[in-house]
């Protein structure tokens, strides 16, 4: 089976991680988030995969070529010279996706849930029809496009509506789908979007089905979601009682939810979780407060320190007695002051804080 | 260098006799330092391990001619028994009384009021000292300028920087003799940095007939400010009520209120042998509760030039000047200073740290916690990794409000009595009344 990747361009929301690494190198819950996708994809049978992208970093190539020797998978790059939307990289990309007739999975690339690739398929080759997309249910669909049914069945779609004043239904397109390839006939070599062109004209002939998303979903492409998708995605492995997760046995875990790669180092102490992940190599010294918070790879927390809803980049420093709080974003190897207080604070790479941000603020 | 004989100014051809007054103001008057205020009379208040007062009683000993010592105030007679019979206690050679104001009569008006008390023994001279200043007061120096000029008043003056002068009593001097030309209390446009640091010696036979003749002056017609404006003549005896709108000297409208600086020290500067020493060291007053805290650091800083063994010895978690009370305990793992005073049995729990901070008799900071440019009070709580802070301000700067947002708060975060802050609570640049419970985050607010 095929796949594609939106992975689209220079992931600005998620800076100031991005200005060190492509998006999807960025480690959410310690692996690059890509890897997730990818895992899951290699996982459901899927043998080739196209990465959309309308800039090439090496640092990718290098990455994904680890990967494809790991899964066993055939991984490409499809490279935009202008940005083609949502739609017109599937056209682009049409040689490896429509190069048999079975079908091909497409999802965006910011996109984390338990990723239902299999049962999709299934479901998909049941109907028969040309697509599925996948839906999740959401709480306010006021702020979404809203997915309609026919009424007389279940799961083909009527329309879409866009931010729906009334309530229509809360079902919204979760930015997984699976399509025959003749949908690619349907597309054009141009900046074009899947959601507000290629659906509505499958959708006319009746063809695009929606599939339940069973637990959770996110979006992770700003820090803000970055942090509520790792917590959800935390929960959802201790829902599985998965191994990756640190024993809420341990004296400094508190809440559960807690992961710590291995090779992190935890002082005494320390009050550790809910919802917190620890990179490769960080260090953590006495007395320190963590929750809701990622922690990257060779990040250093001082003693004392009081860390909330903040993301620590790659080999930061969080001095003693600091405290970060309200969607603080670390860049690269940043240095926060002992004491020192940030209060949504987003860091440039290789900056040193010295004073308190008190309010949030962009660090240059 | 020639010594020169000093001239004697002692009635019997002996030493002349010298004495002192603490001026320490009423309940009514320290407002400002509320919400200490509400629960210790502020010149009973301790920073670096001492009551404000005792700063300026201290000074007053070191200097071995002075014997007696008054109070004068209007205070309950029950506030400050303790206080002199410790000082008593100490210094037995000094007599040390508190003469009570029945009614606030002013700076003046209290002085003329005990002048009874103040002459027996007939002075020569006497000291005034304001209990609401923080400073080295250098007596002797005073003391010297007073003899070597002959003079019959001696105010001490201190330059601050031109935009905050006008908040304080400004002198004019011509530099080479020191002499006193002009005297100004706050006035509306600049006249001189070098500002009255409340701190006075007065030759009896001088100050008495200047308070009496200013008396008689408001008898004969009432107080008139002088405006530079003609457009304001016509507003006699408005007393103030433009100045600053948180001054709480309001008592002004009371005929029988004489006050040194608004009826006093400008007269003295026309007719009187009136000097300035300037003093190049500290100096700031204690107005606001958040003024104790550079009064503290201040204090402590002298202390600790002084190498004085009352402080803490400087170590990897100790960075001096900090005082610890002997009754106080703290945990190892805490790291202090600069500028900390910690009270009598306050625990300071594990890998606390605290910084330009006085935390009060029976609080305690539970473990990583963090109080920086703060007050903790008496009995109070602060939870484990609660960070209580204010905000830094320049040393130079006389005053302790900042500007957040468009809004002036507090730069020095105070919970009073008996307050909690729960365990991860963050207080930013607020004034927290006694008994209060804070469970949540808050900045800049006055917490009722």
């Amino acid at each position: 089976m095929k796949a594609l990747i939106l992975v689209g361009g220079f992931g600005t929301r998620l800076r100031p991680l991005t200005l060190t690494l492509p998006k999807p190198l960025v480690e959410f819950g310690n692996r690059p988030m890509i890897l997730h996708q990818i895992e899951a994809l290699a996982a459901a049978g899927v043998t080739d995969i196209v990465l959309a992208v309308n800039y090439r970093p090496e640092i990718m190539t290098a990455a994904l070529k680890k990967y494809e020797k790991e899964y066993n998978i055939r991984i490409e790059f499809s490279v935009e010279t202008e940005p083609l939307g949502t739609a017109g990289p599937l056209k682009l990309a049409e040689k490896i996706l429509g190069k048999d007739d079975t079908p091909f999975f497409v999802l965006n690339s910011d996109i984390i849930c338990d990723f239902p690739f299999e049962q999709l398929a299934k479901f998909h080759k049941s109907h028969g029809n040309e697509g599925t997309i996948v839906v999740t249910k959401v709480e306010e669909p006021s702020k979404y496009g809203v997915v309609v049914h026919k009424p007389d069945h279940p799961s083909r779609i009527d329309r879409f509506v866009e931010k729906p004043v009334e309530f229509v239904g809360n079902r919204i397109n979760a930015g997984i789908y699976i399509l025959n390839p003749s949908v690619l006939q349907r597309i054009e070599l141009r900046p074009t979007s899947i959601e507000q062109e290629t659906f509505p004209s499958i959708v006319k002939d009746g063809q695009l089905h929606s599939f339940d998303l069973e637990g959770f979903w996110m979006d992770v492409g700003q820090p803000k979601d970055f942090l509520s998708g790792t917590c959800l995605y935390l929960s959802s492995l201790t829902k599985k009682g998965s191994k990756l997760l640190t024993s809420t046995s341990e004296p400094f875990v508190h809440g559960g939810n807690v992961m710590i790669d291995p090779s992190a180092t935890i002082g005494k102490n320390c009050k550790i979780g809910p919802n917190v992940t620890i990179g490769p190599n960080v260090t953590i010294g006495d007395g320190v407060r963590l929750q809701r918070c990622v922690l990257l790879q060779g990040t250093k927390v001082k003693e004392h320190a009081w860390i909330k809803s903040t993301i620590v980049g790659w080999n930061s420093t969080v001095g003693r007695w600091a405290r970060l709080e309200n969607v603080s974003v670390l860049g690269d190897d940043v240095t926060i002051g002992d004491e020192v207080y940030c209060n949504g604070a987003s860091v440039l790479p290789h900056k040193s804080i010295k004073q308190n941000v008190d309010a949030p603020a962009i660090i240059m | 260098m020639a010594s020169l004989q000093v001239p004697v100014r002692g009635k019997s051809g002996g030493s002349p006799t010298t004495k002192a007054v603490i001026l320490v103001g009423g309940p009514s008057r320290g407002t400002r330092f509320r919400p200490l205020s509400l629960d210790l009379p502020k010149p009973l208040f301790e920073v670096a391990g001492h009551p404000i007062i005792e700063h300026c009683f201290a000074a007053i000993t070191r200097l071995p001619e002075i014997r007696e010592v008054f109070i004068v105030g209007y205070y309950d007679e029950g506030v400050f028994r303790d206080f002199i019979k410790d000082c008593a206690r100490n210094h037995p050679a000094i007599s040390i009384r508190y003469l009570r104001e029945y009614q606030a009569l002013g700076t003046a008006g209290g002085l003329y009021h005990f002048r009874d008390a103040i002459l027996k023994g007939r002075p020569d001279r006497f000291f005034v000292l304001n209990a609401d200043v923080c400073c080295s007061f250098p007596l002797e120096q005073m003391l010297r300028l007073f003899e070597e000029k002959d003079a019959e008043a001696v105010i001490l003056g201190t330059r601050v920087p031109n935009d905050s002068a006008t908040n304080f009593g400004c002198i004019v001097s011509d530099a080479h003799s020191k002499r006193v030309l002009h005297y100004v209390e706050k006035p509306e446009s600049h006249i001189s940095n070098l500002i009255n640091c409340g701190v006075y010696l007065f030759a009896t036979e001088a100050i008495f007939p200047s308070i009496k003749s200013a008396m008689k002056r408001r008898a004969d017609r009432p107080r008139l400010v002088s405006y530079p404006s003609s457009d304001a003549l016509d507003r006699t005896y408005l007393p103030r009520q433009d100045r600053a709108a948180d001054d709480d000297d309001d008592d002004g409208e009371k005929t029988e209120v004489i006050r040194l600086e608004q009826d006093i020290l400008s007269d003295l500067a026309d007719s009187r042998q009136f000097y300035v020493l300037e003093t190049k060291d500290f100096w700031r007053q204690i107005k606001t509760a958040g003024s104790a805290v550079p009064a503290n650091a201040l204090y402590l800083m002298k202390a600790f030039q002084q190498q004085s063994d009352e402080l803490a010895k400087p170590s990897a978690t100790i960075l001096p000047p900090v005082f610890i009370h002997p009754t106080a305990h703290v945990d190892p793992t805490a790291k202090l200073g600069p500028n900390v005073s910690i009270g009598p049995r306050a625990i300071i729990g594990a890998g606390v740290r605290i910084k330009e901070a006085i935390v009060l008799e029976d609080a305690e900071i539970r473990h990583d916690a963090c109080v920086l440019y703060a007050i903790v009070g008496w009995s109070s709580r602060v939870g484990a990794w609660a960070r209580v802070e204010g905000t830094p301000t320049p040393v130079r700067e006389h005053s302790t409000s900042v500007v957040k947002n468009g809004v002036k708060v507090q730069s020095i975060t105070i919970l009073g009595k008996e307050c909690v802050v729960g365990d991860e609570v963050r207080v930013q640049n607020c004034v927290c009344l006694p008994y209060k419970e804070l469970k949540r985050d808050v900045a800049n607010e006055v917490i009722m």
